[in-house]
């Protein structure tokens, strides 16, 4: 036994010992990734050129290899000095890239992410994978169906033949009552209905108001798909106010104008459609932003006064909730679309949840806080003056915070 | 067994309590009619039924038809709200986003409140390009971040509908909008040039911003002839004159009420309205704050005719006529040399023979203060605070206060100038005195033979109107500015909004008409610019918002000149008196009236009188029973008759060759020859139908006109009436007034402990030692341990993370009611209106009660702030049937709007009375519209729907929701800020943050005397307050209730060798309790 036992050992190592190194690699790709979402994607595309060059062999195109972790930090000097970015800046409309404070290894993990980049497969080809899971509730309607059709037969045969034996016996019966005459029948049908009314009559009250799926035609047809999704820009650098205000903010036309002062046509892969299926000329609604904008491609100038584009709000809260974003983003640390649904799928945007009360408590319930552990330091340092929980984790009475536990279901934590 | 043990003790401690603190006459006498009142809280008929006739419902004619008609009415009200589509919303970015401002978060900036010579450093909080809060600026170290209700309530200003929005031209009757400043500046010059010689007058109120005293000087030069007259609405010219007969200097020192042991007021109202109160009130606190530790503070003696609220703060207060106001000064002074005073008044004799002793005593450290504007009387103030020391000491002439610097004689050698058609042009800026002089019709005589007149003032004021031109000054909050408070002391105004209106700041004016092309903006940033030195330097001093020696200036005295000192004490002595005498002061909340039309203000009930919207002649008791044969004390028919309803009878007073008729207030403590009158009311345009578009909804109607009663000696205005003084019982109708005194009445239950400063170094356990010893037995009837656990059957919850707690200080709180009007700007509490308020239906969540106690002609007062306590025990969350008001896991008693349902039950339960319901849609929040009409059929004032508003709305809080009708709101320990707070410290990840957390009550508050903060850290202020430093007098509100609240109070100490309240009765101590006791055991054989 123990000759296996010691041939396991040595196989579950070295099994540690790829899973660790490939993840380790993995670590690296992902912050390449990260950091290149979080800072370049707006500008910049990996395999193509978009505001910028394609980051893809920028070290092999430029000067000499170190030169991009020189421009990156300093680029508006180098600018005006720097003969290849003074090219760089010819070549691209005369925009300048904003200066990033970023270490060397950063940078270093976004070019070599880029470099190593493939662009994934377009979607649709990958066949079966894909297909929705299949739901059985039809077929088992169908069933429930046919089973009452047969209990009922199955009643009335037997009501048939009881009535055939009593006849052979020679008991005398009342003629049987029709089953649509039936009290019994009639009383359960309207019982059945009152249930069912009442069941729908309250579900459909609760729902008033409520808005899930709402999704109206905005004024420019703006795609997250293609933003978020396609171009994989960072939800924060447009929704900025989401970290650090009650209002995750749309962005103000400035945002859009940073990047769409380079990007005058729409090039991308993706087909833009309407959910009634009309088809969106990309290229004439960039040019609704530059009406609204009051920029002008040709000449390149604000040359008359804008407008402010007045967006349709999808997501109405009751004026008397109070919902901050930053504190969902920064501090409860959730993603986006733990509330907004898959948004980087969206064309135009739907509300994905129902923003009811009961959804936000549900969540409250459910959701764990960052909880701070006294021993190892990790978790939020907030959570420290929970004094009792620590103690609780600490005996084995509790094994995690959550909101609710804090008071996140408590009616003053969103109305007041 | 438990249980009746439990009522034993309850039994025994309601036998042994004794009613010794009241708010009404009718408490004190424990009428039938007070009792039936107090049971009857809300004070409304259960339902608008038609015909029930005391019948019962069923017997009732149509009660079943009412009944179908309003649960058909509610029913097809839900079908219709529900049916109802969601209305489309948008939402519209900007096209360039400001880089500071992110959308929902609240920035902050420096500026300085600056009204008619007073100098606030306010830190005013902006909310998506709003101001919608002002707070006190910490970093000045004359306010400490103190403010008042003027400063709290200004913020509203800025949005009233009444202001001025476009430059105008006189045209015979209209006024005509001038289309462009160009224009308006071309015709100014024009006429400037055309006055051939005729000097031109630059009317302002105190002016101490020192840019703007630069362009005066400047816009002067370039008319040739020309002055700058300064005229304040109350005048301190009396002093300023003493001032420099004494030492030489046409000014006021600073003085320091933080190094008086001995504070002795001569009718000085330091805390509420005289000079500089904010700066003031922050001094004397510091003094006051009194725990075993520190058994010390100082003592405070007031001598005035009326009561004032710096009066009812003193440790002992003596009254006297105003006639013999100078007379007691003079026989302080004597008294100092050992002469005894002789007034027929023994007490008030007394009074000066302890002023005397204690000033002798403290050594320097003393101040004496005086409220009169007669010179010589300032004169012999000047001389006592030489005697006792205090020249150098407490009185700081090193630093001189720029607050107040009009001449009474200028301001009438102008009047005269004008009638005499001896002024080419007048401009007015700041000033109203067509409203605030005397005699009001010689100055608009005189206006009107002014070639040109013109005003700055943002509404349609009684002057403007007589204007020929309006061009009106911005907002302070839309300014840029300075002002120097006192020598070397700078405060920067940066405005916090665009102007609102076409309107434009009077220093730009007068740069263009002395033909200067600067704006003032760019002048401002020049002249700061260069007096410090660098553009850095100006924006830093910009963003802390004031300017002060690094080092505090040493504190010096001037030289001192007796010269007039005799001539004066023979002018003061010789003054004749008269029967009646009428004494003309201001409100804390109104001032001078300039904010008459800040509906917050009007509603905000005085902290001595408690009543709203209006003024009205104090009197007192004694002098009820002689004019108006009203025996309040005496009879329980009359007190009842006078006090149950609000129908006051009228009086009419005739002084100074004026009359005016006003409703008669009977508040004890005022001398029993004097009628005390309010100035800041009865703002009319000339046309009165026209006072409600011109002066404003909230100023119309409101009280009397009490400025003509004031008249002038030759050389300053006198604000009381001592000769020919005539009273008599008018026969108008008995006139309404709006009090909330008896709205929340504690019913008998004792809520205040009190006791002296002797006694508390004696033994600081005493003063609570009757509360300690009901916890004691309370805690052994219920066999426990525990009391906070076993004396009651239902659980106790625990606190896991924060405890929430507030600590108030009844010894430093002076009753002056900022903190009422922050609440009502923070929690966006309604204004509901005169008419409301009668029937008891103010919104307030934060109420000042105030309680007289001892000598009933010249009582103790104690206020005490009372809001909601967050009780862990609460009795209203258990009587709720849908939960709507529940208790969080911070200890916060929480109110849930949306969930409740109106039955008021919570309000009937809460032994404190601080819950508020909604009658009305007062902010305009409901889906109907025809919710803001009152179901009971009754007239609204125009001011209960003033939200509706689109431009008043501007000033509502976004994080705090407006109330719909027919839901209960109370104060929520502004949970809106915890919420922030706590969020701010999780984003750090640090849990200390918390402890910045303020309220806005706290945060108002001039004196310091609210702390709060989680009680169960032990680093916190309340934390500590509780358990170490003041355990001795910390005590809760009708503990013996175990209701658990989680705001405690500081029993008051008082710094006298009189008897105080509560203690125990000592021999000879006591008579007057032992009178009320009487009385109250009549009243209920």
């Amino acid at each position: 036994m123990s000759r296996y036992r010691k041939i396991l050992k040595t196989a579950f190592a070295s099994l540690l010992l790829i899973a660790l190194v490939s993840f380790s690699n993995n670590v690296l790709a992902a912050d390449g990734e990260a950091l290149y979402k979080a800072n370049c994607a707006s500008c910049h595309k990996p395999d193509e050129d978009g505001t910028g060059p394609m980051l893809k062999g920028s070290r092999k195109r430029e000067p000499n290899p170190e030169w991009a972790y020189k421009w990156v930090n300093n680029t508006t000097a180098m600018v005006e000095t720097d003969p290849y970015a003074k090219a760089l800046k010819a070549k691209y409309n005369n925009v300048i890239m904003s200066k990033f404070d970023l270490p060397k290894e950063d940078i270093k993990a976004i070019l070599d992410w880029a470099d190593a980049y493939t662009p994934p497969p377009p979607p649709g080809g990958g066949g079966a994978a894909g297909a929705p899971a299949e739901d059985n509730s039809l077929l088992f309607g169908i069933l429930t169906l046919i089973l009452a059709l047969v209990a009922l037969i199955l009643l009335q045969v037997n009501s048939s033949l009881r009535k055939l034996s009593d006849e052979k016996d020679g008991v005398l019966r009342a003629e049987p009552v029709p089953f649509y005459k039936n009290k019994v029948y009639l009383m359960t049908g309207v019982i059945a209905l009152f249930c069912f009314g009442g069941y729908k009559t309250i579900n459909a009250a609760i729902g008033l108001g409520r808005m899930k799926n709402y999704q109206p035609q905005q004024p420019i047809y703006y795609s997250h798909k293609v933003h978020a999704g396609t171009n994989q820009i960072n939800c924060l650098y447009c929704h900025s106010g989401a970290q650090d205000s009650k209002y995750s903010n749309i962005p103000s036309v400035n945002v859009c104008m940073n990047c769409h002062k380079a990007v005058k046509e729409y090039k991308g892969v993706d087909v833009l459609v309407r959910e009634d299926g009309t088809p969106v000329n990309g290229t004439a609604e960039i040019q609704k932003l530059y009406s609204y904008a009051g920029w002008n491609p040709v000449t390149r100038t604000y040359d008359k006064p804008g407008t402010p584009i007045e967006w349709v709000k999808i997501h109405n809260l009751p004026d008397h909730v109070y919902f901050n974003h930053s504190q969902h983003i920064k501090v409860g640390k959730q993603n986006c679309q733990t509330c907004h649904g898959p948004i980087q799928e969206m064309g135009e945007v739907k509300q994905f949840s129902d923003l009811s009360m009961g959804w936000c408590i549900n969540c409250h319930r459910e959701s764990k806080v960052d909880f701070y552990n006294k021993e190892t330091g990790e978790g939020n340092k907030f959570y420290s003056i929970y004094e009792k929980f620590h103690n609780d984790i600490k005996n084995g009475k509790m094994d995690s915070v959550t909101v609710e536990k804090i008071g996140g279901t408590e009616c003053q934590k969103c109305h007041y | 067994m438990n249980g009746f043990k439990i009522e034993f003790a309850y039994q025994h401690i309601i036998k042994n309590m004794e009613k010794k603190y009241w708010q009404s006459f009718g408490e004190l006498n424990q009428s039938g009619s007070f009792q039936q009142k107090a049971e009857n809280e809300f004070q409304e008929q259960l339902l608008p039924l038609e015909d029930l006739d005391d019948k019962g419902l069923l017997d009732a004619k149509s009660p079943r038809r009412d009944f179908l008609k309003y649960l058909g009415f509610s029913t097809a009200a839900a079908t219709l709200a529900a049916s109802c589509e969601m209305p489309v919303r948008k939402v519209v970015p900007y096209l360039q986003k400001p880089e500071s401002l992110v959308p929902g978060v609240a920035n902050y900036y420096a500026s300085t409140y600056v009204s008619e010579g007073d100098v606030i450093p306010v830190i005013v909080k902006q909310r998506d390009g709003r101001p919608i809060k002002i707070e006190g600026n910490e970093k000045s170290t004359i306010t400490n971040g103190g403010t008042s209700a003027s400063v709290q309530a200004s913020v509203l200003d800025l949005y009233d509908v009444t202001r001025l929005r476009y430059p105008t031209q006189q045209d015979g009757k209209e006024f005509k909008e001038i289309p462009t400043f160009d224009i308006l500046d071309k015709t100014i010059v024009e006429k400037l040039a055309a006055l051939s010689g005729k000097p031109v007058v630059l009317l302002t109120s105190t002016l101490n911003s020192p840019s703007t005293a630069q362009i005066i000087s400047e816009f002067l030069g370039k008319y040739p002839g020309s002055r700058h007259v300064q005229y304040d609405a109350i005048s301190y010219s009396g002093m300023l004159l003493a001032n420099e007969a004494c030492y030489g200097k046409r000014a006021i020192p600073s003085y320091h009420f933080d190094n008086a042991k001995v504070i002795v007021s001569l009718a000085a109202d330091f805390l509420g309205t005289w000079l500089s109160p904010v700066e003031f009130a922050n001094q004397y606190s510091k003094n006051r704050k009194v725990s075993a530790e520190k058994p010390e503070m100082s003592q405070h003696i007031q001598f005035e005719s009326s009561l004032s609220l710096t009066g009812s703060n003193a440790d002992d207060r003596f009254t006297h006529k105003p006639s013999e106001k100078g007379a007691v000064a003079a026989a302080l002074l004597n008294a100092l040399n050992g002469t005894a005073a002789t007034f027929t008044d023994k007490k008030l004799n007394e009074g000066i023979k302890l002023a005397a002793e204690k000033l002798k005593v403290a050594a320097g450290n003393a101040l004496v203060v005086s409220g009169s504007n007669d010179v010589n009387q300032q004169i012999i103030v000047n001389a006592i605070n030489e005697a006792i020391g205090a020249n150098g000491k407490t009185i700081n002439w090193a630093v001189t206060s720029n607050y107040r610097q009009g001449i009474d004689t200028d301001f009438n050698t102008l009047v005269n100038d004008m009638n005499s058609g001896a002024v080419g042009a007048v401009l007015i800026y700041g000033a109203n005195p067509a409203y605030t002089y005397y005699d009001s019709k010689k100055f608009t005589d005189g206006l009107k033979k002014v070639p040109l007149s013109i005003s700055f003032n943002a509404s349609m004021d009684e002057t403007t109107e007589f204007c020929k031109y309006s061009t009106p000054a911005n907002n302070w909050l839309e300014s840029w500015g300075d002002a120097e408070a006192k020598t070397g002391y700078y405060s920067l105004i940066q405005p916090t909004i665009n102007p609102l209106f076409k309107t434009r700041a009077f220093q730009t004016a007068l740069l263009k008409w002395a033909g200067n092309a600067m704006d003032y903006e760019t002048y401002f940033k020049d002249f700061w610019t260069k007096k410090l030195g660098t553009a850095e330097a100006y924006y830093q001093a910009l963003q802390v918002g004031v300017i002060e020696p690094s080092i505090p200036i040493a504190a010096a005295g001037a030289t001192f000149s007796n010269a007039k000192l005799a001539e004066a004490v023979t002018k003061v002595t010789a003054v004749k008196g008269s029967e009646y005498e009428v004494v003309i002061y201001q409100k804390v909340g109104m001032g001078s009236g300039s904010q008459a039309n800040n509906p917050w203000l009007q509603e905000l009930p005085d902290p001595i009188t408690k009543v709203t919207w209006d003024n009205y002649a104090m009197i007192s008791p004694a002098l009820a029973k002689t004019i108006l044969g009203i025996d309040v004390l005496g009879s329980q028919r009359d007190g009842d008759r006078y006090e149950v309803t609000p129908e006051k009878p009228v009086i009419t007073i005739n002084a100074n060759g004026k009359e005016i008729s006003l409703p008669a207030l009977i508040i004890p403590g005022v001398h029993p020859n004097v009628i005390a009158v309010a100035l800041g009311y009865g703002r009319q345009s000339s046309d009165p139908e026209k006072t409600r578009d011109y002066i404003g909804q909230s100023a119309n109607k409101a009280g009397a006109n009490a400025y003509p009663l004031v008249s002038f000696d030759g050389t300053s205005f006198r604000y009381s009436a001592v000769q020919n003084v005539k009273i008599t019982k008018s026969d108008k109708e008995a006139y309404a007034l709006a009090q909330t005194q008896v709205h929340g009445s504690s019913e008998n239950r004792p809520v205040i402990y009190e006791t002296s400063l002797a006694r508390f170094v004696a033994d600081p356990k005493q003063v609570l030692a009757e509360a300690t010893h009901e916890r004691e037995m309370l805690t052994e009837a219920s066999n426990g341990e525990d009391f906070r656990k076993d004396a009651t059957i239902y659980p106790d919850f625990v606190k896991p993370g924060a405890k929430w707690g507030m600590n108030i200080d009844l010894n430093t709180c002076t009753g002056c009611s900022a903190c009422v009007v922050a609440c009502t700007a923070e929690n966006n509490v309604a204004v509901v209106g005169k008419t409301q308020v009668i029937r008891a239906h103010e919104m307030h969540w934060l109420r000042i009660d105030r309680y007289f106690t001892g000598d009933i002609s010249n009582p103790d007062v104690v206020f005490q702030p009372m809001m909601c306590q967050h009780c862990d025990n609460a009795p209203c969350e258990n009587v709720c049937p849908v939960a709507a008001t529940n208790h969080s896991s911070e200890g916060l008693n929480q109110m849930t709007y949306n969930r409740c349902i109106g039955t008021r039950y919570c309000a009937n339960n809460c032994p404190f009375k601080v819950r508020r319901f909604n009658w009305l849609d007062y902010n305009g929040s409901d889906s109907f519209e025809d919710n803001q009409n009152p179901l009971l059929g009754i007239d609204l004032d125009d001011v209960t729907t003033q939200m509706n508003d689109e431009l008043t709305r501007m000033v509502l809080n976004p994080d705090v929701t407006v109330r719909s009708r027919g839901v209960i709101e109370k104060c929520s320990f502004c949970v809106q800020r915890l919420q922030e707070n706590k969020l701010i410290a999780k984003k750090a990840e640090d849990p200390s943050l918390i402890r910045n957390v303020k309220t806005a009550c706290m945060q108002a508050c001039p004196t310091h005397a609210i702390s709060f903060g989680n009680v169960n850290d032990k680093e916190s202020d309340v934390y500590k307050i509780r358990n170490i430093e003041q355990k001795h007098r910390t005590f809760y509100v009708l503990e013996q209730l175990h209701v658990l609240p989680n705001v405690s109070y500081l029993a008051k100490v008082k710094n006298t060798g009189r008897h105080v309240t509560n203690e125990k009765e000592e021999e000879g101590g006591g008579n007057v309790e032992k009178k009320a006791g009487k009385n109250a055991d009549k009243a209920h054989g």
